[in-house]
């Protein structure tokens, strides 16, 4: 996506002889918006990810200075890329049943079954709320 | 990060029909109460492609297999396994399309919509959200005004866009032992079309009428089956209402709809419901509902939290879906690499539509019967072979296939293929008709008697029962002078200017000779001698 055009961009420049793991441009000074703790918690819900203490939330909060970095290349009349792949033909299949009849195999990896069914809890278990949870966010 | 997709914002209240807003001025003399609602309908049908094979694997469709037996790696989501796209999918969809007047996009993505549920294992599902296959496309369907059959009218609902996507698996819910059990036979990734009508109708009638009239063509293009009892065809509603001129309400989503008579209801009860609540000083919640059938009424789903953030990103393992057509089709490519939207476009079949029109240009018949003869499976089929095989005139016929041989269907709930009379027995029975070897009120004793199927011919039928009519002219005369003698006081009047008894008497001569007389003879024979 982005990420192509940016490198692009920067190849037309010599490669330095080697290549530091720090972003090739520096952080913008300038206001940077905090995570709220409702994102956060929003995000914890959503991805199934735990933050857990203020080092995963900072963690988190450089991967978006990071990332904005996208914001300095100039896209102006640029359509935006779908996928790497956008020069590949996309593979169509003849309509032919070629697979299946597994069952015992996939049923091997399951903890629980009820003749050949998978078993899940009923509905998805809900998170704790914000207020109930005891992590870090609560005192930030 | 993502572009906008491409699709015009549809301007809401220019689509719905103008006789449903019942639009008044803005003059605040008029404001009287109560003011009237504008009820608000949007579909987003989901139909399962009928196909060998899967949308995205090779594993097969079957309805009602042994759980979680067609099921590839793929379909369980293992990790190192990736989806490659079934060109049967890719046509059914295209021919949908151009069968609904979409504008076919040569170019389409495929992304991921993720959400947590036990029934796809992935935690996402591939679809198309920002550039579907089909977009901007119409569907006409007819309605009767008043359920009265001989006032049609024809409505049309725009189609905001049809996509391509995958099914999750089916999950039983087990309350007793609090527990759901998982079977990925479907969502194995069977290929769906959504098709998303964007508030375009103002009851439950119409929206039953679209999906009908969606449904004939589907199974006309045999794209999908349709059949809603098998779950090939889902539907949601939205529903929603305001006040003329006021912007849009809070709309509500109806799910578990199974049936179009039921989606016909849950509109209709959400809408009164919905109405009731304003009414009373109430709000709607951004909710989604559950139809239960048993009760007719809609109820708030458990298990559905506040709004969904599907964070939808672009599908990485597969590019760019590309269509082509007679102008961009590249030399040297591999055939079978190859979807070509006009070479499906040419082999489209006749749509419903154009299926009715001709039925009502070569056989003379009204409209409503062109209806009703394809919303029966196989009827019209049957009617065209009747008109075949006997000398009846089609306006003709066509009474006694809707009026007589669709009720005895109907009664023993039957299909037209598994009727006991064929169109080669009804056409015989026409011909005696027509021959006048019998009245219709004994040719409909006959078809009673052909539907025990007993393997008797009509003739048969007739001479056993003798509901031959009396062809001898004198019998005739002698009872209508038999008749004419007895009643007195009806002569009288009947010589005294009144027509109307005339009637009676030819009644009376049926009686006399068992329904075996035509009535037109008797009304001339009698006419002649009272005229005496």
């Amino acid at each position: 996506m982005r990420a192509l055009r940016l490198w692009r961009g920067l190849r037309a420049r010599p490669v330095p002889p080697v290549r530091a793991l720090r972003s090739a441009v520096p952080p913008r000074p300038g206001p940077q918006q905090q995570v709220t703790a409702e994102v956060l918690g929003q995000l914890e819900h959503l991805a199934l990810v735990d933050f857990r203490d203020a080092e995963g939330v900072e963690r988190l909060q450089k991967a978006i200075r990071f990332a904005d970095q996208l914001r300095e290349v100039n896209t102006d009349g640029v359509e935006p890329m779908d996928s790497v792949l956008e020069d590949r033909c996309l593979y169509l299949r003849e309509d032919d049943v070629t697979e299946g009849n597994c069952t015992r195999e996939l049923l091997k990896n399951a903890r629980e079954k009820v003749e050949e069914y998978f078993v899940a809890p009923p509905g998805n278990i809900p998170l704790p709320k914000l207020e109930d949870q005891e992590t870090f966010l609560q005192g930030s | 990060m993502h572009p906008q997709p491409h699709i015009p914002p549809a301007d809401p209240v220019s689509l719905c029909p103008p006789e449903a807003l019942q639009l008044r001025p803005h003059s605040s003399a008029l404001k009287l109460s109560p003011a009237p609602w504008v009820p608000v309908v949007g579909l987003e049908i989901h139909a399962q492609i009928s196909s060998n094979s899967k949308l995205f694997s090779g594993s097969q469709v079957q309805f009602a297999a042994p759980p979680n037996s067609l099921v590839s790696f793929f379909d369980a989501s293992l990790p190192g396994t990736l989806p490659v796209l079934n060109r049967r999918c890719v046509e059914a969809a295209v021919m949908t399309g151009l069968a609904l007047n979409c504008s076919i996009n040569k170019k389409s993505l495929f992304d991921r919509k993720h959400y947590f549920y036990a029934d796809l294992p992935a935690g996402y599902q591939i679809t198309q959200q920002r550039v579907p296959i089909a977009v901007n496309g119409s569907l006409s369907y007819s309605l009767c005004i008043d359920n009265k059959m001989n006032q049609m009218v024809t409505k049309t609902v725009r189609i905001k866009q049809i996509q391509l996507e995958q099914d999750s698996g089916k999950s039983l819910h087990d309350d007793t032992r609090s527990q759901t059990l998982i079977d990925l036979n479907r969502a194995g990734r069977l290929g769906l079309f959504s098709c998303f009508f964007p508030f375009c109708m103002c009851c439950g009638e119409e929206a039953a009428a679209a999906v009908r009239e969606l449904q004939l063509i589907l199974q006309t293009l045999g794209s999908s089956q349709a059949v809603m009892a098998e779950g090939q065809l889902r539907v949601d509603a939205n529903v929603s209402v305001h006040h003329p001129g006021e912007p849009y309400g809070v709309r509500t989503e109806v799910k578990n709809i199974n049936s179009i008579r039921f989606l016909a209801k849950a509109v209709d009860y959400e809408i009164q419901r919905q109405i009731e609540e304003l009414e009373n000083g109430g709000t709607i919640l951004n909710e989604t509902r559950a139809f239960d059938s048993k009760l007719g009424c809609t109820v708030p789903m458990r298990d559905k939290e506040g709004k969904q953030d599907y964070r939808f990103m672009p599908e990485p393992n597969l590019p760019p879906l590309i269509l082509y057509d007679a102008k961009s089709l590249p030399a040297n490519m591999n055939h079978q690499q190859v979807v070509n939207i006009d070479w499906i476009h040419e082999r489209l079949p006749d749509l419903p539509s154009v299926k009715r029109a001709k039925l009502v240009e070569q056989y003379g018949i009204l409209p409503e019967h062109s209806f009703t003869l394809l919303n029966e499976d196989g009827l019209a089929e049957f009617f065209e072979n009747v008109v075949k095989q006997t000398q009846m005139k089609p306006k003709k016929v066509i009474g006694w296939i809707i009026n007589d041989l669709l009720s005895h269907l109907k009664q023993h709930s039957l299909t037209v293929k598994e009727s006991p009379v064929s169109s080669f027995l009804l056409a015989d029975l026409l011909n005696l008709l027509v021959k006048k070897d019998i009245s219709s009120t004994a040719a409909k004793q006959v078809l009673a008697e052909l539907w025990k199927g007993e393997g008797k011919t009509p003739l048969e039928i007739v001479k056993k029962k003798k509901l031959g009519l009396i062809q001898d002219q004198k019998e005739l005369e002698q009872i209508c002078q038999a008749v004419i003698d007895r009643q007195e006081n009806e002569v009288m009047a009947i010589k005294s200017g009144n027509q109307k008894v005339l009637n009676k008497l030819i009644g009376l001569v049926q009686r006399e000779t068992q329904g075996r007389s035509s009535a037109v003879v008797v009304r001339q024979i009698l006419e002649k001698k009272l005229s005496e």
